[in-house]
């Protein structure tokens, strides 16, 4: 899948811009606060239906303009599919396809796939198990429908049993009742991330192992209350615990996806090169599940990506993503030559644009 | 805003906007429409809500809201007294019995099972449930509950109150909604339909 062409109307700090992207390899440089991110942004706009950075739709719009447009014109075996977005302030939002537009954005999320890695990645690998379980769901959705169906129901339960357990009216007849509901849709969201999980961890050590040279070993584990038992007999162990807590303390909610370098956690004992090291073949492995499912190469989005990587690895990085193997890509720095002097040094030719003050110019040189 | 001329208008405006949905702006121009009007009417619409509040009764038999102690569905003698329909409120009543097809009693439960919103099995109606189930006169009750989480846990709840009795227990059925195109219909309740597919020649028995 290739994004062809670019064209925006008031988005974020551009009045108006328009660019060609012949190249699979396309590099935005610019100092900051230029507008490179604000480019990747447009993009997952068109992909995602919503911003990465600010989830509030009309705060994406120009300074007190009206509205903002971003199109795009998308080649997908031979086919060019025109995306367009708009946003009126105070209307919602509207998405067409060729012209056509959606009844629902539902139905557009997942046709034009992407893969960003941006700095704010480093949440998932910083903050709580929230933050890691989230990761693991909003990826396994993009490929399995019913998942996101059971994980809804399921944490519905959660909400309910623990909105009883806080009030302390919850009768053991009722509790009866709500766990007998959580078993049948924990132990499908048990199962499906243990799958998951099983299929990325090849896919993460070969993209770690490119990067960082084989310079450590790392390894995804996925602790889960429920690996070695059974979910029915434990929540009835865990009810007087329960109580007493006012929450639920036990099932897949209270799941966690161990990071490791060297047998220690990534957290505590990693550098922030490394860290971002960790992410970056994450996202890469998370790249390849989505292509298989897909059938389609996504677009993959890499923001400010060189920050906090060593030369060698940045080098190793850039050699890896433009084979053939990935898609287009669109990587911003705001560096003006390193990428460009990386990318003619491995041979691979690429567009390269530089931004200024929302303003857009193709650097020829 | 605040600032009305009289004190009256004040007291009345703030009545109105005291009703879900109505803000001050609404309220002034109901109220202002009132005033219009000729005093009998506004008497008569008055009253009307005093005497709801005052006068009104809960059905002793299905909880229902009625002007009786037996609300007119219960006292009617043509109706199949060993079939009970259990509903949260009386919106569901109403929306059953214009599709016409039952006619059986209702159980009006008040609410579903919700401890986020506070409401607990003794907040509703399932006492005077168990006691007209264990009258021996009901063969079978049909759980007409919302089909969402709640309403599962109520109809669990239900069932196991129930079980007990020689009652035949039912639920309403979950599929694709008639005159729907298959396309169109969502794939949570296609998958279920699927699933829970009946025989077709008992299509045939209506």
């Amino acid at each position: 899948m290739h994004l062809k062409e670019l064209q925006l109307i008031n988005f974020k700090n551009y009045e108006s811009a328009t660019m060609h992207f012949d190249e699979s390899v396309v590099v935005f440089t610019g100092k900051n606060g230029s507008g490179k991110t604000n480019l990747l942004d447009a993009i997952h706009y068109l992909c995602a239906c919503k911003s990465f950075i600010n989830p509030i739709d009309t705060q994406n719009i120009l300074h007190e303009a009206p509205f903002f447009v971003v199109q795009g014109s998308f080649e997908n075996n031979d086919k060019t599919e025109a995306i367009y977005c708009g946003l009126k302030r105070g209307q919602k939002k509207i998405f067409k396809k060729n012209g056509k537009d959606y009844e629902r954005l539902a139905e557009h999320i997942g046709q034009f796939p992407q893969v960003i890695i941006s700095p704010s990645d480093a949440t998932i690998i910083l903050e709580g198990s929230e933050e890691r379980r989230r990761w693991m769901d909003s990826v396994i959705a993009q490929y399995n429908r019913n998942y996101l169906d059971k994980l809804i129901q399921y944490n519905r339960i959660v909400a309910q049993r623990n909105a009883g357990l806080k009030q302390g009216n919850l009768t053991d007849e009722l509790l009866d009742i709500l766990d007998m509901q959580l078993p049948d849709k924990g132990n499908y969201i048990h199962a499906q991330r243990i799958a998951f999980i099983e299929q990325i961890q090849p896919l993460f050590h070969h993209y770690y192992e490119w990067i960082s040279g084989n310079a450590e070993a790392v390894k995804l584990e996925y602790d889960s209350q429920l690996n070695n038992q059974k979910f029915e007999d434990a929540l009835l162990q865990a009810r007087q615990k329960d109580r007493m807590m006012q929450y639920s303390t036990l099932g897949v909610h209270k799941d966690e996806l161990q990071m490791k370098m060297n047998g220690f956690p990534l957290k505590k004992y990693a550098s922030q090169g490394q860290q971002k090291s960790f992410m970056i073949a994450l996202k890469l492995a998370q790249f390849d599940i989505l292509a298989k499912e897909k059938g389609l190469k996504p677009l993959l989005l890499l923001d400010d990506i060189f920050d906090k990587l060593d030369e060698q690895r940045t080098t190793a990085l850039m050699k890896l993503v433009s084979q053939q193997h990935f898609g287009q890509i669109f990587i911003t720095d705001a560096h003006v030559e390193r990428v460009a002097e990386i990318l003619r040094g491995i041979n691979c030719s690429f567009a390269h644009f530089l931004v200024e003050q929302g303003s857009i110019t193709r650097n020829e040189a | 805003m605040n600032n009305y001329p009289s004190t009256l208008l004040e007291q009345a405006v703030n009545e109105m906007s005291s009703l879900p949905g109505i803000g001050k702006k609404t309220a002034l121009r109901l109220v202002l429409h009132l005033l219009k009007r000729e005093p009998i009417e506004v008497a008569n619409f008055s009253q009307s809500f005093t005497r709801l509040r005052n006068e009104i009764k809960y059905c002793t038999e299905c909880c229902n809201i009625a002007d009786q102690l037996v609300c007119n569905i219960c006292s009617d003698k043509n109706r199949d007294r060993s079939l009970i329909c259990i509903v949260e409120d009386i919106r569901d009543v109403l929306a059953i019995e214009n599709t016409q097809q039952f006619h059986g009693l209702y159980h009006i439960l008040g609410g579903i099972i919700s401890p986020m919103d506070g409401i607990g099995p003794s907040d509703l109606n399932i006492d005077q449930l168990i006691a007209r189930a264990s009258s021996g006169e009901v063969k079978e009750v049909i759980m007409a509950l919302s089909a969402t989480m709640e309403g599962d846990t109520t109809n669990f709840y239900l069932f196991r109150k129930l079980s007990d009795f020689a009652i035949k227990i039912s639920t309403l059925s979950r599929g694709v909604a008639v005159g729907d195109e298959l396309a169109y219909a969502d794939e949570i309740t296609l998958g279920r339909s699927i699933l829970n597919r009946t025989l077709f020649e008992n299509n045939f028995q209506k």
